[in-house]
């Protein structure tokens, strides 16, 4: 295979041939801010903060799912990028009823970390204040559509890596939610095999362990880590 | 409350400011010419709106403080229920679940009416500046003061940003 | 199936015609207003006036002139008698034999009409869509023999690169580029898509031509199979054009009998199928990414590009995906030949633009005009201007994705580089009209309303940014807003533009764009002013708090 080599914000560095953006900007130790993102599943571009500038291409390009290619030159921190990177976070708080007060999440909430990160101290947008329900009919996991903002990392966990197939999109636009099987309660869905990994998945607090209360909801991602480095490397690494 | 965790930083400030209004401090009516107002709370009734048009007014720098000033936080989930919202939480509260005596608190002049929706402060009049948590801790608040008072740009950053 | 019955059965049907033809419309447009009861009239009108030997009522495709609906055409008299009922057939029989029919009738030598050029509508209004044999008699199918024993598949997209035919679906990218990048494309198993999931509001040329002419669009897929080596085709068309896709199965049905679809086409080696794929009424389908996801029985919605279709489409599968009126190009094209079609239009935009003519105008309907026709042309020429004396304020063209283009740009050629410099684009082909009457504001909120509603959801500057932009149009329109509110939207916007993931995101904010461009007064007349703003207003009004919704 052979190495590509480009910069990323003026720093050259060496890349395999079929990384993507965001892969080889780790070699940079540049931090690109990723939501939809996780480790171990496939990407999808959904979150659109990953995007990147690429000198000669006049389109913003998702760093998750662009492959590098020779001397690109990349920029991952311009004034630009940072004002619609606040933009979309913007957009997200106030899509949905994200009350950090009262989240079992806060403190170790992505969408948190993104907000501060990105100088977030304020939403401009209206917050819209939708009704949206919580789902807590599994006898071990929670769903608060309330705090969703639907970057289907539980979805892709669920098909990818556990191959149950229970979660997946329904609806359109601001509406689409996160539904359990053909949309019934998550306690009725036969395929969930309650693995648990959605819920190490999630990046907010929309899916939780029951009895967890604010600020309590810490995920692991090294067990799904794991579970990939064993299934695509055959290597049954613990990182702990 | 947390204001009051100020501690000693309380007097230093209290040697560079006029204190001329404050919820504890025995003023009816808001001054003119304010340099800087802290406002706290969303803006849930016909009081906080009539205050909030008149601090606006009469100030020059207004910052959001705390997450219910700055989101609307917790008053503002009553939105979740959508239309007719106001009506419906007194109903819950002073009707459906009274122990006795069920009705509305209600007395022109003395219990303000709700507001349809709950907004947080910048949804109602500009803000110039943002100072979030639930509540702002004490070092946060001398944070933002202290750069006002050195005449720099208030601004949060790094682990002093933060929500909830 | 060889050249000679292709032949015998053009000669075969050609010899059958009668002296006299009554055309009648049988598109979506006369449908309504009962052009079938017109067409069953008519033939027991014939028969009782005796004349079936002399005269044939054929139901056809669109004549056009959808707004005097039921049409009906009559030959060799060349009369177009518009708004016709049931009850007018005897008249109408009566008078083919001389006098005046009872009927109105419209001037076929009006600019409506003779500012017209037919090579994606030829057919339309003349073969009958359900009978292949009516095809053959135009032709048909004689292009994809002649590709198919005379020509390499290299040489197909040599000549699709020369007539310099562009995508019609609206962005116009080069169909000859499209192909031989598919043709390219290594891989054993590739696809030829049809994409017909038009769902612009106002646009209806693509309905028409499935309706009107399906064979064409079969023999373009055919020949676009033949030239980038694929044997599976699909057409994906919306479940809300039941007639649309009625014709076409039955075309599918028709040519697979003849053997000009399926195993050895023309007893070549070449082999073909179509299938159909129904929508189910998302709007998003219509990207191609989306609408593989769908045909492989997935969630619709689109995907990053690159990799682009032409290199791994459906089912991982290179894939050459048209539309409608890309495809029905392609049999004229090879017919005529490439030169002949280079010469139609402009320098960079060759042939003809399909467009359904709807909104504030007095002749609405399906034109066809050489690419390069001025607006100007086609709105008050060809569509007579506003009705009731008003007057054209703005004409619309790539429904939400697309700008009002204002009255005093009515010079503007229509071909894609002019549109788009004026923040618009081609389109698909719908074109709405607005005059004096029309509120501009409004226009954006509907279409930005559209998008909202639209939207697939999975991308967060669309899916929540329409969400804001609305309500914003919303907050304007219902003068509510300040100037503060017109900085943000117009922020969005820029935002929204250029962060969405797929066409849909990226242009939804151009009905926005474009009448803040042209139109920013009727905007700012609407601003109230600030009085909560930065400090300096004076003493604040009472004024209750924004209502939400």
């Amino acid at each position: 295979m052979a190495a590509k080599t480009l910069t990323i914000d003026g720093k050259q560095i060496s890349a395999e041939e079929g990384a993507t953006i965001l892969q080889a900007s780790e070699e940079a130790s540049v931090k690109i801010p990723t939501l939809c993102h996780l480790d171990g599943v496939y990407d999808v571009g959904a979150c659109r903060l990953c995007l990147v500038e690429v000198t000669g291409v006049p389109k913003l390009l998702p760093a998750c799912t662009t492959k590098v290619a020779e001397g690109m030159d990349i920029k991952t921190d311009s004034e630009r990028l940072r004002k619609y990177r606040r933009m979309i976070l913007e957009l997200l708080f106030a899509e949905r009823n994200h009350v950090c007060a009262v989240c079992v999440s806060n403190g170790h909430c992505e969408l948190q970390m993104l907000a501060y990160s990105n100088g977030m101290d304020h939403v401009r947008y209206e917050y819209t204040f939708p009704k949206w329900s919580l789902d807590t009919t599994h006898n071990l996991f929670g769903m608060d559509h309330n705090r969703c903002v639907l970057c289907t990392r539980c979805v892709r966990v669920c098909w990818h890596i556990e191959a149950a197939g229970t979660k997946n999109v329904a609806g359109r636009g601001g509406k689409s939610r996160i539904i359990t099987d053909l949309n019934m309660p998550w306690g009725e869905a036969d395929s969930c095999t309650s693995c648990g990994k959605c819920v190490q998945a999630c990046p907010t607090g929309a899916l939780f362990h029951k009895g967890s209360t604010v600020g309590e909801m810490e995920r692991d991602r090294s067990k799904l880590e794991f579970i990939v480095t064993a299934r695509e490397k055959q290597q049954w690494i613990s990182a702990d | 409350m947390s204001f009051l965790d100020l501690d000693e930083f309380l007097i230093e400030l209290a040697g560079a400011v006029d204190l001329v209004y404050s919820p504890v401090v025995d003023v009816k009516e808001y001054p003119e010419n304010v340099d800087v107002c802290l406002i706290e709370g969303a803006v849930c009734n016909e009081d906080n709106l009539a205050i909030l048009h008149k601090i606006r007014a009469r100030t020059k720098v207004l910052i959001s403080f705390g997450d219910c000033a700055v989101t609307g936080n917790v008053p503002a989930m009553r939105n979740q229920l959508g239309l007719d919202n106001a009506k419906n939480v007194l109903q819950c509260a002073y009707i459906e679940n009274a122990q006795n005596n069920p009705n509305v608190p209600k007395a022109d002049g003395i219990v303000p009416q709700l507001l349809e929706w709950v907004l947080p402060v910048h949804e109602v009049v500009h803000v110039e500046y943002y100072l979030p948590g639930c509540p702002p801790p004490a070092d946060r608040i001398k944070a933002v003061l202290g750069q006002m008072l050195s005449g720099v740009e208030p601004k949060l950053e790094g682990a002093n940003l933060k929500f909830g | 199936m060889i050249f000679n019955d292709l032949i015998q059965i053009k000669e075969k049907e050609l010899a059958a015609r009668k002296k006299i033809t009554l055309r009648c419309c049988m598109a979506a447009g006369c449908m309504p207003s009962d052009a079938k009861g017109v067409k069953e009239q008519l033939v027991k009108a014939v028969a009782e006036a005796g004349l079936q030997d002399e005269v044939e009522v054929r139901g056809v495709g669109c004549l056009k002139l959808c707004c005097e609906g039921p049409l009906v055409q009559a030959d060799p008299q060349n009369l177009l008698y518009i708004k016709v009922t049931a009850e007018n057939a005897p008249s109408i029989v009566a008078a083919l034999k001389g006098g005046q029919a009872n009927v109105a009738q419209t001037n076929l030598d009006a600019a409506f009409f003779k500012k017209q050029l037919s090579i994606v509508l030829a057919n339309s209004g003349v073969v009958d869509p359900e009978r292949i044999e009516s095809y053959l008699a135009a032709d048909g199918y004689q292009a994809l023999h002649e590709v198919l024993h005379e020509t390499t598949p290299k040489d197909v997209v040599v000549a699709m690169v020369k007539s310099g035919l562009r995508g019609r679906g609206g962005a116009g990218f080069p169909t000859g580029l499209k192909w031989g990048t598919v043709a390219k494309s290594p891989g054993a198993k590739k696809y030829v898509i049809c994409n017909a999931d038009e769902g612009d509001p106002g646009a209806f040329m693509d309905r028409s031509v499935l309706e009107s002419d399906p064979h064409a669009v079969l023999e373009g897929m055919a020949i676009a199979a033949y030239a980038v080596g694929a044997d599976q085709g699909f057409i994906y068309v919306r479940a809300e054009y039941p007639l649309a896709i009625s014709r076409l199965q039955i075309a599918i049905k028709q040519a697979k009998q003849m053997g000009l679809l399926g195993a050895g086409i023309f007893e070549s080696p070449f082999n073909f199928n179509i299938d159909l794929r129904i929508g189910a009424g998302a709007f998003v389908c219509g990207e191609e990414t989306a609408l593989m996801a769908s045909v492989e029985g997935k969630r619709g919605t689109p995907r990053t590009r690159p990799p682009f279709p032409a290199e791994s489409g459906l089912h991982g599968c290179p894939t050459l995906i048209n539309n409608i009126e890309t495809f029905a190009n392609v049999p004229p094209i090879y017919r005529n030949g490439a030169e002949w079609f280079a010469g139609i239009g402009t320098e960079k935009s060759k042939g003809t633009k399909v467009f359904a003519l709807a909104g504030k105008i007095k002749n609405t309907g399906l034109i066809e005009v050489p690419m390069g026709t001025p607006l100007r042309t086609i709105v008050e020429e060809m569509g007579g201007g506003a009705p009731d004396g008003g007057k054209i304020k703005a004409v619309q063209t790539g429904g939400p994705s697309g700008g009002c283009i204002p009255a005093q740009h009515l010079d503007t050629p229509v071909d894609y580089e002019s549109l788009g410099k004026l923040g618009s684009i081609m389109g698909s082909g719908g074109m709405i009209v607005m005059d004096d009457s029309t509120n501009m504001v409004e226009i954006a909120r509907f279409f930005m309303e559209f998008c909202m509603d639209e939207s697939c959801g999975k991308c967060i500057p669309c899916r929540a940014g329409t969400v804001q932009m609305h309500h914003l149009l919303d907050k304007i329109a219902n003068r509510k807003a300040t100037a503060r509110d017109l900085a943000k939207l117009e922020e969005l916007c820029d935002m929204v533009k250029n962060t969405s993931l797929c066409g849909l995101g990226q242009t939804a904010p151009n009905p926005t764009l474009s009448t803040l461009r042209f139109f920013r007064n009727e905007y700012e007349a609407l601003l109230q002013p600030d009085q909560f703003g930065p400090r300096g207003n004076g003493e604040a009004a009472k004024q209750p708090a924004a209502a939400k919704q």
